[in-house]
């Protein structure tokens, strides 16, 4: 087995303050290097919380989350922005792009909120990656300027614009219609490939869990089932 | 470009109106605080110097004679006294170019000169008019009021036995220049002197009664040979008169009166000007202030969900407060600069309005360098102190919260 990129040890999240709803109930799980994993569950089992405390957006109430070696227990907000900006990438269901930039500049933004100044390189990498997705000809436009699958895509190339070792996906194909569903993951399988970058995706679309190469389930706060998909 | 430059700058372009908004209310406000700066003061700077043209700024002379009790109290007892005014000689400075020397040596002393300051009549056929006669060396008077740039006819030349009068006196005496008049001194000397220049000072009481001569004339109409009853002085800063004079007065042991003290009503109003000008001022500010703080609150939470993005995406919350500084820092700048050019241009079309007969503006305005630069640095600061609360709440903004919430 190749070395754990992200561990996950006993993870519980709790909501509220006098009505507490317990969303993750002592989450294990551990993701090598190179993996395309999926993540499903119903409705309110705890995906997107799970997913925001693996992004170090939010913090567990208890267990600790161990990314790329760095246990994340006691780092302060500036550390974890520090973290996330390097070794982490998002895509989000609803595009989260931000519509006063154009394509190129949403690729570009996280490299150049990272290190201050924009370079040569940022913007031919950002540009290499928007080639990659198919929106060679869309750099200048605004994100309100492209359809959602397009958005998507663009969100991708923004993703995967740190080299990041792990990606979040959180339903990223699910606003979008099967034929541009199938582009997005497409893209995701292959930057999968041809890279390495570790992916974990939450999906509700069985199609799309099954073309990864493993499937973890939870209910209810807890890992049901973790298996290998039929890919590998 | 740096990353917080680059995104508060499109966000200002991306928000036309509000923008817009808050620029006009900048720019209006600053307008307002360099027109009626440019105004008050161009009003206080003519009134100090007119003040000024007729006054030197620290004058010296020998202490009134104190009246002195007859009889001394002692003990615990009271007696009746009887006190009586002195009279007031005319008395020259004991060693006046010892003592002028020595007040040359005060800090801030720019120019001394020696005058004899008595009473007298002028005396033209019928024609009998109280006069101030002041005796002056020309060359070291010239520093402290400059006559010479005040004439109106003839020269401030009073070598010998010539004079200058003010233009209100020449005219009730009916004398010009050439012309020949008596002076009768409190003294009883009197001396027939030719008019040789008439000048006007621009105040009622110098232009009406005052007569130049030279030191030595002025020596013998007073009989006080070799003597000078007064040393006026001019100082480097104006308001720094009153400082000036008390180092005198520590230092000779003689009276010396500032501009200041001798004036003290009119810088009394002065002040009072001022302080209704800071309090406008204070006010204004207050209130470009609280716009530049509510357009930006709005702002904050109007792209939350942008700034969790940002978050989100690796941004930390130190360049997130940073790009609402540079917003309200460049409100200020922007607003302040237009407001700078409104506010000159509204002072400069105010003086050019109201002009006096003489077509020399009735309000002249102060317009200089460091008023633009002070508003400007107001603005600018005050831009940037309004823009923290506001961009203190937008680098607090919870990235896992906006992401949840869409
Ligand atoms: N901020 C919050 N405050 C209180 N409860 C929350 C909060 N966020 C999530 N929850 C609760 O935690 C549970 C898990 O929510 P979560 O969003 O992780 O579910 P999910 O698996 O992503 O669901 P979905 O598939 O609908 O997106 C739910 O019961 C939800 O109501
Ligand atoms: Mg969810």
């Amino acid at each position: 087995m190749a070395e754990a990129l992200l561990v996950v040890e006993g993870v519980v999240k709790e909501y509220g303050e006098r009505v507490r709803t317990r969303a993750l109930a002592g989450v294990d799980l551990a993701l090598d290097k190179g993996e395309l994993a999926a993540l499903i569950g119903p409705s309110g089992s705890g995906k997107s919380t799970l997913l925001n405390i693996i992004g170090l957006l939010d913090r567990p109430t208890s267990g600790r989350v161990v990314l790329a070696g760095t246990d994340t227990t006691g780092l302060d907000e500036r550390a974890l922005t520090a973290l996330r900006a390097r070794t982490l990438g998002f895509v989000f269901q609803f595009h989260y792009l931000l519509p006063a930039f154009t394509a190129l500049e949403n690729v570009m933004l996280p490299a150049w909120g990272d290190v201050g100044l924009p370079s040569r390189a940022m913007r031919e990498q950002a540009q290499e990656l928007l080639r990659a997705v198919g929106l060679g000809d869309r750099m200048g436009y605004r994100t309100t300027d492209l359809s959602g699958g397009q958005q998507q895509r663009v969100a991708i190339a923004r993703a995967l614009s740190r080299r990041p070792a792990l990606v979040l996906a959180d339903e990223p194909t699910g606003n979008l219609d099967t034929a541009s569903a199938d582009e997005v993951f497409g893209l995701m399988r292959r930057f999968n490939r041809e890279s390495g970058t570790t992916f974990l995706v939450v999906t509700h679309d069985p199609r799309i869990a099954d073309r990864c190469d493993r499937i973890v389930e939870i209910v209810d706060g807890r890992v049901r089932s973790d298996r290998r998909g039929p890919s590998r | 470009m740096p990353f917080e430059w680059f995104v508060a700058l499109r966000y200002l372009r991306e928000e036309k109106a509000q923008t817009a908004l808050i620029l006009a209310a900048v720019s209006v406000g600053v307008s307002v605080i360099v027109f009626l700066s440019a105004l008050i003061n161009g009003l206080q700077v003519s009134l100090i110097d007119r003040t000024l043209g007729s006054q030197p700024h620290v004058t010296v002379h020998v202490p009134r004679e104190v009246p002195r009790p007859l009889v001394y109290a002692v003990g615990d007892r009271a007696i009746a006294r009887d006190v009586q005014a002195a009279s007031q000689r005319l008395r020259s400075i004991d060693q006046w170019p010892a003592v002028m020397a020595e007040v040359e040596r005060v800090p801030g002393v720019t120019a001394v000169s020696p005058m004899i300051l008595g009473a007298g009549f002028a005396v033209r056929s019928d024609a009998k008019e109280p006069v101030m006669v002041r005796g002056v060396d020309p060359e070291r008077y010239g520093a402290i009021i400059d006559v010479q740039r005040r004439m109106v006819a003839g020269r401030f030349d009073v070598s010998g036995g010539d004079v200058a009068i003010g233009s209100t006196l020449a005219s009730d005496l009916g004398v010009g220049v050439g012309d020949k008049i008596r002076v009768v001194t409190t003294e009883g000397v009197e001396d027939v002197v030719t008019v040789a220049g008439v000048f006007t000072l621009g105040t009622e009481g110098a232009d009406r009664t005052w007569l130049f001569t030279s030191l030595r004339h002025a020596q013998s109409l007073y009989a006080l040979p070799g003597g000078a009853t007064t040393l006026e002085l001019k100082v480097a800063d104006v308001f720094d008169a009153e400082r000036a004079a008390g180092d005198v007065r520590d230092r000779t042991g003689l009276d010396a009166d500032s501009w200041m003290k001798l004036n003290a009503e009119l810088l009394a109003g002065l002040d009072a000007q001022s302080s209704s000008k800071w309090m406008i001022q204070f006010f204004v500010v207050v209130a470009v202030a609280l716009g530049i703080a509510s357009v930006l609150v709005v702002s904050v939470v109007q792209k939350s969900r942008e700034i969790g993005i940002l978050r989100a995406v690796g941004t930390s919350p130190q360049r997130v407060l940073r790009v609402f500084l540079i917003q309200g820092g460049v409100l200020g700048l922007a607003g302040s600069l237009v407001g700078s050019g409104l506010g000159g241009l509204f002072a400069k079309l105010f003086e050019g309005l109201a002009r006096g007969a003489d077509g020399a503006p009735r309000f002249p305005v102060q317009l200089d360098g460091a008023l633009f630069l002070t508003a400007t640095g107001i603005a600018t600061g005050v831009g940037l102190l309004a823009a923290v609360i506001p961009a203190r709440r937008a680098a607090r903004l919870d990235p896992a919260t906006v992401i949840r919430n869409g």
